[in-house]
């Protein structure tokens, strides 16, 4: 793959980064829409979810997407236009610059960052900026309020994440997402490397934080008090319809995907198996096969941590506002703040 | 051009990727969707009722002092992370230092948990 990879020139090596970074957002996007958003939640609410288009109703989203086409794109009439019609392609390209980062087998990444994790961290909060805009430009009390919400909510749960991030850069002494990776599954756990060592186990509560931080990020319930539709119609979202509207919703499970992609490379090893299986001792002995291996198996992950946060989602009521201010600095920052001490702890005494 | 530079060259055509696909089906969509804006489609959309005054009214925000503690929070992220890549090297001397670096923070959020600005008013 490198080899082959060398010997074409730039332009070609980026398009062909392009297409997979393509790929990568819009494949996840499109298989938790109908896994998950049509299916799961269906069968969690006893009915059959949509049938018609395809079998098993898996042609639902092109006839989604072809309605969503054919809407009319309105515009408020005391909206800011050009912030109004900008806010949505800021939220998706966020998600586009965030998968630049995450690695998918041995010479399969777009990106290879010494510091990766920051610049995850760092692009992940420029949604933010996204969802501001679309609130404030609307000139509608409800997406107002909606994307005031949205701000202090992903203000409050950016430090629990950032902070959860830190004990698995202790543990793997690299900021480099491949070098977490290969840290992962070249370890062992006291001496057995049957299964690497995937930091699901040892940073366990980092995990929990990790995922109840990205809940709380892509506004999910029970943290979707911003687009709580019971009290702000949908929040930031309201004036917005056709095919921006749909933007917002892509972003929306796109951003999902990818931040599945980045706690499994961080928590269970990305697209890696366990290198004790074949004998490899670093990145340079891994086979080629796993540039195909290894995306399946990120695929694999990502649609089981997606299926936790869907599973949730579908499960828990919505947090008031003041309980979930409460909750970021109250319990996870301290929380991760211990963590991050009793990790580095151990990480010094052995 | 180093590896470093190529890798945000990169980051930049990720980034024009998302706006030219984003561009392409807004385009295709503008040749297939209809457009007749009236007065009552353009008007803030309240439920149905219409609106009173104007959409950006006055409201509070809450949360400025939540906003300064991230800033201080956020800060001390970016000096914890080098540290964390290097810890094997400084060994329990460094782990002092931060532990005591740590500790001055959580003692800030104490601060502020006890004089009650952690509330939502």
């Amino acid at each position: 793959m490198y080899a082959l990879l060398s010997s074409i020139p730039y332009w070609g090596e980026t398009l062909l980064r392009l297409l997979g970074g393509a790929v990568a957002v819009l494949l996840p996007a499109g298989t938790i829409v109908y896994l998950f958003l049509f299916k799961m939640m269906s069968f969690m609410q006893s009915r059959l979810g949509p049938m018609e288009a395809g079998p098993y109703g898996s042609m639902q989203l092109f006839a989604e997407v072809g309605k969503w086409l054919q809407k009319e794109d309105l515009l408020p009439e005391r909206a800011d236009s050009f912030v109004f019609k900008i806010a949505p392609l800021i939220v998706l390209a966020s998600t586009f610059l965030l998968v630049a980062v995450v690695p998918f087998g041995p010479d399969a990444w777009f990106t290879n960052f010494e510091a990766g994790v920051f610049y995850a961290l760092a692009v992940s909060s420029v949604s933010v900026l996204g969802i501001l805009m679309a609130g404030w430009s609307s000139a509608n009390k409800y997406s107002l309020l909606g994307g005031l919400r949205a701000a202090g909510q992903l203000i409050a749960y950016e430090l629990p994440m950032i902070l959860a991030v830190v004990g698995v850069v202790i543990q793997a002494g690299s900021m480099n997402l491949q070098n977490i990776v290969v840290a992962q599954n070249a370890g062992s756990i006291f001496g057995w490397d049957g299964l690497g060592n995937p930091y699901l186990l040892t940073q366990f509560v980092g995990f929990v934080i990790f995922m109840i931080a990205v809940q709380a990020e892509l506004t999910q319930t029970p943290f979707d008090m911003p687009i709580a539709e019971s009290e702000l119609v949908s929040g930031y979202m309201t004036e917005y319809s056709g095919f921006r509207f749909l933007m917002f919703f892509i972003g929306e499970f796109a951003t999902a995907g990818v931040f599945a992609f980045i706690a499994s490379v961080l928590f269970l090893g990305g697209w890696g198996v366990p290198f004790s299986w074949f004998g490899w001792t670093g990145i340079n002995d891994v086979d080629n096969w796993m540039n195909i291996g290894g995306p399946l198996i990120m695929l694999t992950k990502m649609l089981g941590l997606v299926f936790i946060i869907m599973w949730v989602r579908f499960s828990y009521p919505r947090f008031r506002e003041d309980q979930l201010q409460r909750f970021a600095w109250k319990v996870l920052i301290p929380v991760s703040l211990v963590n991050i001490m009793a990790t580095s702890v151990l990480k010094v005494a052995f | 051009m180093s590896d470093f530079l190529r890798s945000y060259l990169t980051v930049f055509w990720f980034g024009l990727l998302a706006f030219a696909l984003a561009g392409l089906l807004l385009w295709v969509s503008s040749l297939l969707r209809p457009n007749h804006p009236t007065r009552e489609k353009s008007m803030p959309y309240e439920s149905g009722v219409d609106p009173v005054g104007e959409g950006w009214s006055q409201s509070q925000i809450r949360y400025y002092v939540f906003a300064l503690l991230f800033v201080v929070f956020d800060v001390e992220a970016v000096f914890l992370f080098p540290w964390a890549t290097q810890l094997e090297r400084y060994g329990s001397f460094g782990l002092i230092e931060m532990g005591i670096f740590v500790a001055v923070l959580l003692l800030g959020l104490v601060y502020a948990w006890r004089k009650g600005v952690l509330r939502w008013v």
